[in-house]
């Protein structure tokens, strides 16, 4: 009895597979590789104008998919990012007046404003959804108030960036370029295994049922606290890249690094293309940038049309354009997920079938 | 005596600040919705007061009611389309579309109306005259009735909850929405009327906000939106005198704060702000559990 019972589980066990995806995800590997190098090469190819443009790309690249760690993973709607984006920014330049040359500041923009996160969390880990939203919001622009009381840095109308005049201009902008780069794929990189690593196991069961996990003794508060200070992390390297793309940083609320258009602009982007996908902020950086630079002459119109797009996304097809590509043809480029093969399915099942049916009298 | 006077002033900014808190705990109380479009619909009724004025040549005063009955249509309107749809997806929808719309209400203005900021301007004497008690309090006799408009305002608000029948009927769908649809309740229609509500006192808060100080399309969210949350936060959710009370406090920081330094007016506020999140999350006024 027992000893049937043994054999078949071990039967099961040889039939049962688990895998991060359906498809192989070298070939996904080998192409991200391909496009990395190709965009490394970039600056040898295009002008600094347009080299300049695809910069304020990576910077929402890299902003949207920290927002996506947030919201799209953590279930943390944060309407305060640009707190982190700003605090990176002045990260860059308070070195830089004293002496440290802004490329070091990136490294000092990336972990001081992952520390800032760590109170900032404490005083917002108790609220949920909308009261965190806000409460967020107001931490950011607390923030602002905070930085613009200090004078030696500029006070209120912001201030030049020392430490890359004699820079060539063209060079400078290419330097830039693979700074804002290397820190787009470092984060999407980072999101990525972020999401492979146990944490992700941890922001699944959450997703899932908060409750539940928690009476499994799966420590909520620490994975979101974690994912915070990431994302923090995150914001505040893009938001060093923008202090030396503009070379000033001026603080106000209407423009400067501390809008709230930065997490409108993160925030739209993710919804477009997709939250809860790491395929999804790429998808809709995209989006971003080809309406950001048809409609530049409009003004303010992008982010108008911009947010219309995201509303009526979030209400009709509230997965997005990567959520509705993949459910129509289970596409992942970047699996976290788990794949469960039902007893003889393979890699070709359909095909197989295909045939099967096809060699029937 | 300085001290006695910032105070009270602070305590009359307390009024505005409960005015623009009210729909905000309202909306949140009955739908659960956070509006983060708040702000700017707030700031969209004053210029809308503002337009109303320049065409039609009515006094300053005689705007607010026309504000607040277009402003109370539209809310019934936005919360049986749009809010209403975003609701039945969940709260993450909701908080996405009232962000998508705080941010086109916020481009759209200064599309419209450019960035300059612009005052409702209020010709009477009344406005600009005050009246002072001992040598250093000086009280404005315009604060002064906004504050009593506040005070009127929640006064009614509470009279409509617990004496009127659309005002149990908001109480009960907020309390529960099922049991209340079995009972014959619509809730959706009920919805609409606590967001014309809502919309409503949002409409006395932008334009009272436009005539003490001005317009401009950012002060949506840089100063109503925070404000009223920091109000409720302080006061307490779900109590409409909590508001009242934690818009004094608010007020009355801010006041003290601006006396030891002027840049430190906001700063102090959101200080009490950030103690009472932390020392107090339910808030002064409530014993229940924050949610």
């Amino acid at each position: 009895m027992t000893e049937t019972a043994k054999t078949s589980i071990r039967s099961e066990e040889q039939f049962l597979k688990v895998t991060r995806s359906r498809r192989n995800v070298a070939w996904s590997g080998v192409g991200a590789l391909v496009v990395i190098v190709v965009l490394f090469a970039f600056p040898y190819y295009v002008g600094p104008g347009t080299t300049g443009i695809m910069i304020q790309g990576l910077i929402v690249l890299t902003l949207a998919s920290m927002w996506n760690l947030l919201a799209g993973y953590a279930g943390l709607v944060s309407v305060g990012q640009q707190a982190f984006f700003g605090i990176g920014a002045y990260f860059v330049l308070i070195p830089a007046i004293h002496g440290v040359t802004p490329w070091a500041g990136l490294f000092i923009a990336t972990i001081g404003a992952a520390v800032v996160a760590v109170p900032l969390w404490w005083l917002v880990a108790r609220l949920r959804l909308g009261y965190f939203a806000i409460a967020t919001w107001v931490l950011a622009s607390v923030v602002m108030l905070v930085f613009e009381q200090i004078t030696s840095i500029g006070g209120g109308s912001g201030m030049a960036l020392p430490g890359l005049t004699g820079y060539d201009p063209a060079v400078l902008t290419a330097d830039t370029y693979w700074a804002a780069l290397t820190v787009a794929v470092l984060a999407i990189g980072g999101v990525y295994l972020l999401l492979r690593s146990k944490v992700g196991l941890t922001l699944t069961a959450i997703r899932d049922d908060e409750r539940a996990a928690r009476s499994s003794g799966v420590r909520v508060g620490l994975a979101r606290m974690g994912v915070f200070i990431a994302a923090a992390a995150g914001c505040g390297a893009a938001g060093g890249i923008l202090a030396i793309e503009q070379l000033q940083v001026v603080p106000s609320t209407s423009g400067g690094v501390f809008s709230v258009q930065w997490t409108a602009e993160m925030a739209f982007a993710v919804i477009i293309g997709g939250l809860g996908t790491i395929e999804g902020p790429i998808l809709g950086t995209i989006v971003y940038m080809v309406l950001q630079q048809t409609l530049q002459s409009y003004n303010a119109w992008y982010l108008i049309i911009l947010g219309l797009v995201a509303i009526a996304i979030a209400l009709f097809a509230r997965r997005g354009l990567w959520g509705t590509l993949d459910e129509r043809f289970n596409i992942r480029l970047f699996p976290v997920g788990y794949h469960l093969w039902s007893p003889g399915e393979t890699r070709r099942r359909r095909r197989q079938a295909v045939e099967a049916a096809s060699s029937l009298p | 005596m300085e001290w006695v006077n910032d105070i009270i002033q602070g305590l009359l900014t307390g009024g505005l600040y409960a005015l623009f808190a009210c729909g905000l705990s309202l909306m949140f109380g009955v739908m659960k919705v956070v509006n983060l479009a708040h702000g700017d619909l707030a700031t969209v009724a004053g210029y809308i007061g503002v337009g109303i004025i320049a065409i039609s040549h009515v006094p300053v005063l005689w705007s607010i009611p026309i504000v607040v009955v277009l402003m109370a249509v539209l809310g019934y309107i936005l919360q049986r389309s749009l809010i209403e749809a975003a609701i039945s997806r969940g709260e993450l929808t909701t908080l996405i579309v009232t962000f998508g719309l705080s941010i086109i209400i916020e481009n759209g203005l200064q599309q419209f109306f450019t960035a300059n900021s612009r005052g409702l301007g209020v010709g009477d004497s009344f406005i600009t005259s005050s009246f002072t008690i001992g040598s250093q309090i000086t009280i404005a006799y315009f604060n002064l009735a906004i504050f009593v408009l506040a005070v009127v305002v929640l006064l009614g608000l509470q009279l409509f909850m617990t004496h009127t029948k659309y005002g149990r009927l908001i109480r009960a769908v907020a309390d529960d929405r099922e049991a209340a649809q079995l009972s014959g309740a619509d809730y959706r229609h009920v919805f609409g009327i606590a967001a014309a509500i809502a919309f409503g006192t949002v409409a006395i808060a932008g334009i009272c906000d436009g005539m003490i100080t001005t317009l401009s399309p950012t002060i949506g969210t840089d100063t109503i939106l925070l404000f009223a949350f920091a109000s409720v936060v302080i006061g307490g959710l779900g109590s409409l005198w909590g508001t009242l009370l934690g818009g004094i406090v608010l007020g009355v920081a801010q006041a003290i704060g601006a006396q030891i330094n002027p840049n430190w007016e906001p700063l102090a506020g959101y200080a009490v702000f950030l103690l009472v999140l932390v020392v107090r999350p339910q808030g002064l006024t409530s014993r229940g559990a924050q949610s």
